[in-house]
């Protein structure tokens, strides 16, 4: 059986009262840190430990915490990012609604490590049983005096508060999340000033994902050296990830870092395999963002090794025949399933969420969600594959924020990988309406590079 | 740390205060290497970024860390360091990312210039000039608005918009209260004001100066004339709210326009308020200074008089006399 650090206790009956939380060693975090730990010491754990950030895009979160300016009599604050909207993703409202108080505790320690006095956890509006979760949850820590004015007779004050934003997937980005949570619209800011500088009402802030922040919790317990032995290299420690797709059991794992991606799947500790006995065509590793894979290449890299659940083993190949590790979101899809159809929803849904800031992704969203839209439905054209190579060529890398990549990675990686599915649906546009295009060669093994000497 | 710092733009260096942007320093060198600027506008806090057709590569961060910076950067919101070196259009990159960015710009765009009172001072019909393909790759349907009146004065045309904001921030700017911002997301957004008639402030008519299209225009002028056949004069008028600097747009003996003096990038020098703009149209409530200055690429100068005078070299030529005999009979004419 696998370590578990974040979810250990998950399955106790009331682990989201405070009582059973505090019997399980809940808040123990808390009380070594204000009593025992200075905020730099407290940061330097952190560090040591490795823990790089859950949301995407694996930033070392003690490196984020030791970039914020700290001037003389100016505010600093903390804001847990809990918009999670990616689609694929949803281990934060998991740990959210079971386990409140992880998140809760988190806040308290890097809210003291940081300095801030007032602290948020912004909360994507869907999930309003969340947000009352997280309230109840704050107003019980309250009364136990872990929240509040002079925590546990340390001399050090700490508000939180849970904001529900409008519903967003753009309030994700952490500067569009700091004027959504400044009450203005949210819109990403363009950077530099970074948040560390100035984010929240212009002051020094730091954005972290819930799981990262969580993560702190075990850290501050364990030593961040301890936390450190687990996983591999320079991914540390263990990882929720989001399982779903055609899984015999899709939901919320949680790793440690350096599983062997096939594990995963086929292991019946873990998903058990593939649904209804068929066969994998492609993953998405990380949520809707990354590349897609198939099967061949996200069970072995390109040179035949295993791929394994790790930030260096997943983006391993680079673009050309790797990924990347995201929020997590793992999708699995069987051999019944159409990747046209697939990169068509997912191209929507970005369409439907480009803030409309920048002009190329702004209307290069649009344009390729319409080109895919035309592809699935049987009037596509051959050159459509190019023009959708070429637009996604245009948006990536010329946008303030990062939505504009990760609409345009999913499509180019589709075409990359499954180009001979594009071209099935332009030749057999009627065919391609009833059936799918199978799994194809996209299991067989890879083939080897062979060096030529003369 | 000096009072200034070395920039090199296209191999051209000049010496620019510390915290310029990379489009100013650019600016202050002039000519050619400009990056192209559809949203940044210097007169308004807080604008740029936002439209990525000033997109340059940076090949040289600077002197202490000379490494490349990984993205092509909008140069209106990058600021220079020292020692920095960039490349506009000499790197064949941030030509093909700009005609990208023009091609995206023009995908939802009606393209319905011969109606369009903004055609011939109109920015993005330069940019598409100059970057912009001969044929369109779009294949569907363009987002379309019904017209919209804000106040009895302006009007808007979503349909042209580029989203460039510049109007939200004069308004946020120049007015103590902002009626009018972005409603919606994404391509589907669109400026707006909820309140049609809710545009309310001595300064509003601003708004159609700044707009780089055709999207917000002068009720009093539409389709009143082509700008290209309309001479623009230099003149200003003791006004009690305003600098009263403008520019007059003639049509024989009249004025058809007053729009504020605007610079060789297209800005505005000197805002101004709306009874300039909207109520004063006779040539005896002003002063005339001169005729404006107008770039020889514009179209509008193909009908200037500025140089009304045959040039010197024409005069002392007899050959050339001959050559531009027509052209000599028409100034006496006039």
């Amino acid at each position: 059986m696998a370590r578990k650090l974040l979810l250990e206790h998950i399955n106790v009956p009331g682990i989201n009262t405070l009582d059973v939380y505090r019997q399980k060693g809940g808040y123990r975090a808390v009380e070594k840190a204000l009593k025992t730990l200075t905020p730099d010491e407290v940061v330097e754990e952190v560090k040591k430990s490795g823990l790089r950030g859950r949301g995407g895009a694996g930033f070392p979160t003690g490196m984020k915490w030791s970039f914020l300016a700290k001037p003389e009599g100016v505010a600093r604050y903390l804001v847990c990012n809990a918009d999670e909207s990616e689609p694929g993703t949803f281990k934060d409202r998991y740990l959210m609604t079971y386990i409140p108080h992880a998140l809760i505790e988190g806040m308290i320690v890097s809210s003291f490590a940081l300095g801030a006095n007032t602290s948020y956890i912004y909360v994507r509006g869907e999930m309003m049983p969340q947000i009352r979760i997280l309230e109840r949850a704050i107003a019980e820590a309250k009364n136990a005096g872990f929240l509040g004015k002079n925590i546990l007779g340390s001399g050090y004050d700490l508000e939180l508060y849970v904001q529900p934003g409008g519903g967003a997937y753009i309030c994700g980005e952490e500067t569009a999340l700091l004027e959504s949570l400044e009450g203005k619209r949210g819109n990403p800011r363009i950077k530099p000033p970074f948040p560390a500088i100035a984010g929240l009402y212009g002051c020094p802030t730091v954005v972290n994902n819930v799981e990262s922040i969580a993560a702190v919790v075990p850290i501050i317990n364990d030593g961040g050296d301890e936390y450190a032995k687990i996983g591999i290299g320079r991914s540390t420690g263990t990882k929720l990830i989001s399982a779903s797709g055609n899984l015999v059991r899709p939901g919320v794992y949680e790793i440690e870092l350096g599983l062997p991606v096939e594990e995963f799947i086929y292991s019946d500790e873990w998903c058990g395999g593939i649904a209804n006995g068929k066969r994998l065509k492609a993953t998405v590793a990380g949520g809707s963002s990354v590349p897609i894979l198939p099967a061949n290449l996200t069970l072995k890299l390109a040179n035949g090794e295993p791929r394994l659940m790790s930030y260096e083993s997943l983006s391993e190949g680079g673009f050309a025949t790797g990924s990347m590790m995201g929020s997590g979101g793992f999708i699995a899809f069987d051999e019944d399933q159409c990747i046209v159809r697939n990169t068509w929803n997912f191209s929507r849904f970005y369409h439907h969420e480009s803030c409309g800031q920048c002009s190329p992704c702004r209307e290069g969203t649009g344009w390729m969600e319409k080109v895919l839209h035309r592809l699935e439905y049987g009037h596509g054209k051959m050159s459509d594959i190019d023009l959708l190579v070429d637009v996604s060529k245009k948006i990536e890398g010329n946008t303030i924020c990062p939505l504009g990549d990760a609409a345009a990675w999913p499509v180019a990686s589709a075409i990359r990988h499954f180009r001979d599915e594009f071209e099935w649906h332009v030749n057999e546009p009627v065919k391609s309406l009833s059936t799918n295009y199978g799994l194809a060669n996209y299991a067989d093994p890879i083939a080897k590079a062979v060096t030529i000497e003369n | 740390m000096s009072d200034t710092v070395k920039v090199t733009i296209d191999g051209i260096t000049v010496e620019v205060a510390p915290g310029t942007s990379i489009l100013n320093a650019a600016r202050q060198i002039g000519g050619d290497i400009v990056p192209p600027a559809m949203c940044y506008y210097s007169k308004l806090e807080g604008s740029g970024g936002k439209c990525r057709t000033c997109i340059v590569k940076v090949s040289k961060g600077s002197e202490k860390d000379p490494r490349p910076m990984p993205k092509l950067v909008a140069s209106c919101r990058t600021a220079v360091m020292d020692g920095m070196e960039v490349m506009n259009i000499t790197s064949p990159e941030v030509i093909e990312a700009r005609s990208g960015v023009v091609e995206m710009l023009l995908i939802n765009h009606p393209l319905d210039c011969p109606v369009c009172d903004q055609a011939g001072e109109c920015d993005l019909q330069n940019l598409g000039y100059e970057h912009g393909l001969q044929k369109t790759r779009y294949e569907f349907e363009r987002r379309t608005f019904e017209r919209i009146d804000i106040g009895d004065k302006i009007q808007l045309h979503m349909n042209r918009c580029i989203l460039c904001y510049r109007c939200v921030f004069t308004a946020d700017q120049i007015t103590n209260k902002r009626v009018h911002g972005i409603l919606n997301r994404g391509d589907h957004s669109e400026i707006s004001t909820y309140i049609q008639t809710a545009v309310d402030n001595d300064f509003s008519g601003n708004v159609i100066d700044v707009c780089p299209v055709g999207a917000l225009t002068d009720k009093t002028f539409r389709f009143k004339n082509r700008v290209w056949f309309t001479k623009p004069i230099d003149a200003h008028r003791d006004c009690p709210t305003c600098s009263g600097k403008v520019t007059l747009w003639y049509k024989g003996e009249d004025v058809l326009r007053v729009t504020a003096r605007k610079d060789i990038y297209g800005e505005v020098e000197e805002f101004i308020c709306n009874t300039c703009r909207f109520d004063k149209k006779k040539t005896a409530d002003w002063v005339i200074e001169h005729p404006t200055h107008i770039s020889d690429t514009s179209v509008i100068s193909s009908n200037h008089y500025e140089t009304l005078k045959p040039l010197p070299v024409i005069q002392d030529n007899p050959k050339l006399r001959q050559a531009n005999q027509v052209e000599l009979e028409k100034t006496t004419k006039f």
